[in-house]
């Protein structure tokens, strides 16, 4: 199955690519043909169980995706295998056209410029709400070089710009734990954008806010989209209609149908499964 | 600079510290100058007792580092403090020479005993003092090294990691009794003299001895208070807490746990060597996986998670055992398990959760 994968990388990398060192090739993220995230033909199985069947899934750069579906229909098995958490048994996963995530594990995806959010807010509950940023901030994250370390004065700036951004400065050394579940899902943002990655992948950002806070959230991750790949799993449709451009719907581990919401609501065999269900 | 950074609000280490320099000013005036007719002098068994508290604080300081703040439950730190023991031990053997009781000039008595023909090659440069020291560390360090790595790459935590450590210093325990290891069987290593030409049983010698070891206990100290304040310290809470979190934000955990891991295996190899000349023994017991249980109870009276805690823990548990074994001796260890559901039931912050209403690290 290796043997395949490497097939594959050859087939999608220009003919002279071979002249560039590889240690250069593996880390450039290269987004010219359009798409900045490839999956294709993943299958997951657990115990005979394909949570994942043979998924094919494009993500174009500065793009604002939509990825809805019953219970069970694989969209957290999804995130986990682009964040290396789960190893797909087939198919391909790949950020930009050269850069191929199943050699990777988490953390040199998270540097690589895949960040995320889980679905139950989790932060750190022990430190600050600027000790938070601060771990999530994109800068060399070597053990030695941590235990050195000091905040620039940008860095600095660049927390309390982020803090602003969530509106979280009145909160800003107060131990995360003791925030309210809506401040916590705002912190997780927060912590994505310290980041500064490519693809935010974003597992139910709304889940438990007041309408107020999720017409916040709306916004935020509007504006986001552009300098930014967003790919929003939600289940609240009011929310999904309000931000989406475009909508995948995934059904037993793959994809039912995809498009703009008008298109996605009126396809036959989605109302068939959101009403069978 | 470096000294807010390391007392930055922490004003149970300052207490710590205080008595400490108390202790270190004291001791060595009630000992040497205060005449032993005098009621308010000091015994030098009294020192040495001190002195043997002071290297367990040092150990439990270690052990709440990788417990308290990186939730690495050691089951086995009993075995780093072990091999530092053992490698002071060494050094300490190849010194007494040809006072030994059948008089070889190189080969320990054991050795003679068992009629072993040469050194074996691993007590090579253990009469040197500075390779014995450079042991100290790098013997528990590289230990540490290797299980750690091998435990942490496969992310076996919890009780399983537990488990395993527990395993590891058993084993070390039933390889130390063996003859053939050739580091003294059953008997360990005992009957020292002298100490870079001092004699151990000398007043002076117990003083610097004792004064050592309140230096490594405090050096220790802010060492590992300096790394909890450090990004290095915020981002192995955060694994202790959320691990999973911590790797998709881009850091390598098993590198930090590693990291930690060692260094704690070296301070406590520090304390070991510490303990052994004090108390003029070495024997596989201290490998027991009984003793290293014990080291947890220590961190868990006093308090997890904040390492003076864990120093008053480790003198206080350990004041208790010496009264309590000579008083009762068959009571100790029915005391000790009360003590420990005492703490855990009662006061699951330990008894410095007593004194703290602050917040938690």
């Amino acid at each position: 199955m290796a043997v395949r994968r490497k097939q594959v990388r050859l087939r999608r990398d220009r003919v002279f690519d071979f002249l560039i060192p590889a240690s250069e090739r593996r880390l450039r993220l290269d987004t010219t043909h359009g798409p900045i995230l490839y999956l294709e033909d993943v299958t997951v199985s657990f115990d005979g169980f394909k949570a994942l069947n043979g998924l094919s899934l494009y993500i174009d750069d500065g793009e604002l995706r939509c990825i809805i579906g019953p219970n069970g229909a694989g969209k957290t098995t999804m995130m986990d295998v682009i964040t290396g958490k789960t190893r797909p048994d087939e198919g391909e996963v790949s950020f930009g056209q050269q850069i191929d995530l199943l050699d990777l594990n988490e953390p040199d995806i998270a540097m690589a410029g895949i960040g995320r959010k889980f679905q139950r807010p989790t932060v750190f509950e022990h430190h600050t709400v600027f000790h938070n940023l601060e771990l999530a901030m994109h800068t060399n994250k070597a053990v030695w070089h941590t235990l050195f370390a000091q905040l620039t004065e940008e860095q600095r700036d660049r927390i309390q710009e982020v803090l602003r951004t969530v509106g979280l400065e009145t909160h800003r050394d107060r131990l995360a734990g003791l925030l309210s579940h809506g401040q916590k899902q705002w912190l997780e943002i927060g912590m994505l954008l310290m980041q500064d990655p490519r693809v935010l992948l974003v597992d139910e950002p709304v889940a438990g806010m007041t309408p107020q806070e999720t017409e916040r959230t709306a916004e935020l991750l509007t504006g986001l989209a552009g300098r930014h790949s967003v790919v929003v799993v939600e289940h609240d449709m009011d929310f999904v209609r309000s931000i989406a451009r475009k909508v995948t719907v995934l059904h037993e581990g793959s994809v039912l149908a995809e498009g703009n919401m008008d298109h996605v609501q009126n396809d036959p065999r989605v109302i068939e499964v959101y009403l069978g269900d | 600079m470096l000294l807010t950074r390391v007392f930055h609000n922490d004003p149970g280490g300052r207490i710590l510290l205080g008595l400490l320099l108390v202790l270190a000013i004291a001791v060595p005036v009630f000992n040497l100058a205060v005449p032993e007719s005098s009621p308010f002098h000091l015994s030098t068994y009294t020192v040495t007792l001190l002195g043997k508290y002071l290297c367990y604080a040092l150990l439990a300081v270690a052990l709440d580092l990788v417990w308290g703040f990186c939730g690495i439950l050691s089951l086995g730190h009993g075995a780093f403090f072990a091999l530092g023991g053992y490698s002071m031990g060494m050094y300490l053997m190849r010194q007494i020479g040809t006072r030994g009781v059948y008089g070889d000039p190189v080969l320990p008595d054991f050795m003679v005993f068992l009629n072993w023909p040469e050194l074996p090659w691993y007590w090579y440069g253990f009469d040197q003092f500075w390779f014995a020291m450079l042991m100290v560390a790098l013997v528990p360090g590289l230990l540490a090294f290797v299980f750690g790595w091998l435990a942490f790459r496969s992310r076996v935590t919890g009780v399983y990691l537990s488990i395993m450590t527990q395993a590891l210093t058993y084993a070390l325990m039933l390889a130390f009794f063996r003859n053939e290891m050739g580091f003294g069987g059953n008997n360990g290593l005992t009957d020292f003299k002298d100490i870079l030409g001092f004699n151990l049983h000398a007043d002076g010698t117990r003083i610097v001895l004792f004064l050592l070891s309140i230096l490594m206990l405090a050096s220790g100290y802010m060492a590992c208070r300096y790394i909890i304040n450090s990004r290095l310290g915020r981002v192995v809470v955060a694994i202790r807490d959320t691990e999973d979190r911590t790797r998709f934000l881009g850091y390598r955990v098993e590198r930090f746990k590693l990291w930690i891991f060692v260094f704690s295996a070296v301070l406590s190899g520090i304390a070991g060597a510490l303990y052994v000349p004090q108390v003029g023994i070495i024997n596989p017991g201290e490998f027991a996986p009984l003793n290293s249980i014990e080291m947890v109870i220590w961190v868990a009276v006093g308090g997890r998670g904040t390492l003076y805690g864990a120093a008053a823990g480790a003198a206080l548990v350990n004041y208790g055992k010496t009264y309590f074994t000579a008083a009762m001796p068959e009571m100790w260890l029915f005391a000790l398990g009360a003590l420990f559901v005492a703490v855990t039931v009662f006061l699951p912050r330990g008894l410095v959760g007593l004194l703290r209403r602050d917040r938690g690290t």
